[in-house]
Formats: structure tokens, sequence, C-alpha cells
């Protein structure tokens, strides 16, 4: 698992207070999850803060998997 | 009770009488205050009183730009931001029929827009720290309507719809939205009536005078303060009995 995949999975894993093995590449945040709309606002907040990368509204919106979170913080955080 | 030591709040229009009560009570509780409003000169005056604990953010709330820039620019004066009061606020009279578009888009972009955007800025920091108090600052007419003002009583509205909203959305955070709406209150506002519009006024007020920006003021205290935290999405009326919910 990468660097970034370990960071967001601690950060969902913390902020909803779910199982650590749930939290997998497929799990959408809010059917699998648990979360509701203004938990994946603060998740997305959370995710700008850790990497320090500003996520546009329009990217958020496209972020509702885990995997999702991960492949666009891989795409868009400098190494 | 109603201790508001440590909290960093942001008042607009804190040169108005209202919005200057409202800074300088905030302040007496104990709060840091940022305050804001169009005339510098005017802000810094109210600072050099307060003494400590005191920011002074201009911002013209009728410049969008500015507007963006007010809520980031207290953040970073106060460290952070625990209490928003949207109070700035103008009138641009006029009878429905002759009312023109900027005399409409001018109240709405002060009165409304601006709250919105302030609120929503302040709202992500609020959301982080896990806790929040945004008072908005309506106005009777908003409820009952007033002949003259369609702007005014539109814009004065359309805050206690917002604040309903933002209040279901982010009450689970322990951020309470509220608004506080005041009646005829001894302002310089008020002061420019004659003594003809003043009895006509007072024959409607149960309480039988005006009120004071100072009882304006306690009800934002209340609202702001950590024992009113059960207390949100409401319109808590300053009116003197001159109408009743």
């Amino acid at each position: 698992m990468s660097d970034i995949a370990e960071r967001v999975k601690k950060i969902v894993v913390e902020h909803l207070g779910v199982d650590a093995e749930k939290v997998t590449d497929s799990a959408n945040f809010i059917d699998d999850l648990g979360a509701d709309s203004l938990d994946t606002v603060e998740l997305v907040m959370a995710f700008e803060e850790e990497f320090s990368v500003e996520i546009p509204d329009d990217a958020a919106e496209t972020i509702v998997t885990v995997g999702d979170a991960i492949k666009f913080l891989e795409k868009n955080v400098a190494a | 009770m109603f201790e508001l030591k440590g909290r960093k709040a942001l008042v607009t229009g804190a040169t108005g009488g209202i919005g200057g009560a409202i800074a300088r009570a905030l302040h007496a509780r104990g709060a840091e205050v940022a305050l804001s409003g169009t005339r510098r000169e005017a802000l810094e005056k109210l600072a050099g009183e307060l003494g400590e604990r005191v920011h002074v953010v201009p911002a013209n709330l009728a410049d969008t730009a500015e507007v963006e820039a007010l809520v980031p620019a207290a953040e970073q004066a106060l460290g952070g931001l625990d209490i928003l009061v949207n109070n700035a606020g103008i009138t641009r009279d006029n009878l429905f029929m002759r009312m023109k578009d900027e005399e409409w888009d001018a109240v709405i972009a002060v009165n409304l827009t601006s709250a919105f955007r302030l609120s929503r800025a302040a709202v992500k920091g609020m959301m982080r720290r896990r806790f929040g108090r945004i008072v908005g600052i309506g106005s009777i007419v908003g409820a009952t309507g007033n002949p003259g003002q369609g702007n005014y009583a539109a814009a004065k509205a359309g805050l206690v719809g917002m604040t309903k909203a933002l209040a279901a959305e982010v009450a689970s955070r322990s951020i309470t939205v509220n608004c506080v709406a005041p009646g005829f209150i001894e302002t310089p506002m008020t002061d420019a009536l004659n003594d003809k519009q003043r009895e006509s006024i007072l024959g409607n007020v149960p309480a039988g005078r005006l009120g004071t920006g100072e009882e304006v003021a306690a009800a934002v205290v209340y609202l702001a303060s950590d024992e009113a935290a059960y207390v949100t999405g409401q319109t808590l009326h300053v009116n003197g009995g001159m109408a009743m919910f």
C-alpha cells in the first residue's frame, strides 16, 4: 500500500469511526461507510489539510470511494 | 453565565448604532473582537475605546472581493473565528412601484448575499473546530413587512430562511445559527424621525418606548454563549412587544 493510501485510510477510519478492514479501495463513503453528505465535505477538508493540496468542488464531487480519494491524491500531491 | 472569554468574534457593521453595541457587549463578556465596517476611522475610534483584544478589519460588503477577503482576514487577525455576527445592513427605501432595480440589488447584496458568503466562509473553520455561533441581525420588518421597504423586508426574511437551512446542516457539529430581529431601536436611523412619526410608532409598541442597542446586543451575547448551545435556527425578537410570534 502506498504511503498516500495509508494516510487516506487512517483519516477515514478516524473521521468516520469505522473499522480499518471496512476501508477498502472500493468502499463508498456514504453507502458502505455510513458517512452523510456533511462527512464527505469534512473528509475532503481533512485530505486538503493532510496533503496540503486544494481539492476543487468539481473534483470533490467525483470522490465517492476511498479509491477515488487515493487516486486523486496520488495524481495531485507532489511526491 | 454567558462568558465569552477566549472566544473570537467578527462583527460586521460595527460602526452602526446596533453593531457598535454588539461589539462592545461581546468584548465586555471577554471575547476577542474583529470590527468590520466601511469607515476605517470610526472603527479605529471604537477599537481605541475598547483597548485590548480588538482588531480592525474594514470591508465594503457591496464589493464581492472584499466580502470574500473578510473572513480570512478576521481569522488571521484573531487566530480563528468562533462567532460571526452578520449585522451590516443598508436601506434604500422606495415605494414598490417606484423601486429601481439598483435599489433592490444593493439591499439584497449587502444585507443577504454578503451574509451568505461570510457564513459560507466562516462555517468551514467552525466545522473543523467543532464549535461555532452565527448570528444574523434581521428585523421585525422581515416578519411583518413595511411599506416602502420591499427590498429590505425581502432581505431580512431571506436571512431567516437561510439561517434555518444552515442551522439544520451544521447542528451536528455543535454550530448554531440564529437571528436576532430588532424592532424600533434608538439609533442615528431612528433619531431622524420627527415627533409625529415617533409618536405613531410608539403607539404600536406595548413597552411604550424605543429599544436600545444594548438590549439587542444582550440577545446576541446570549445566542453566542455556551449556554445557548441547544438553541438553533431561531429568530429572537427584541421589539418591546410590537409584534408577537
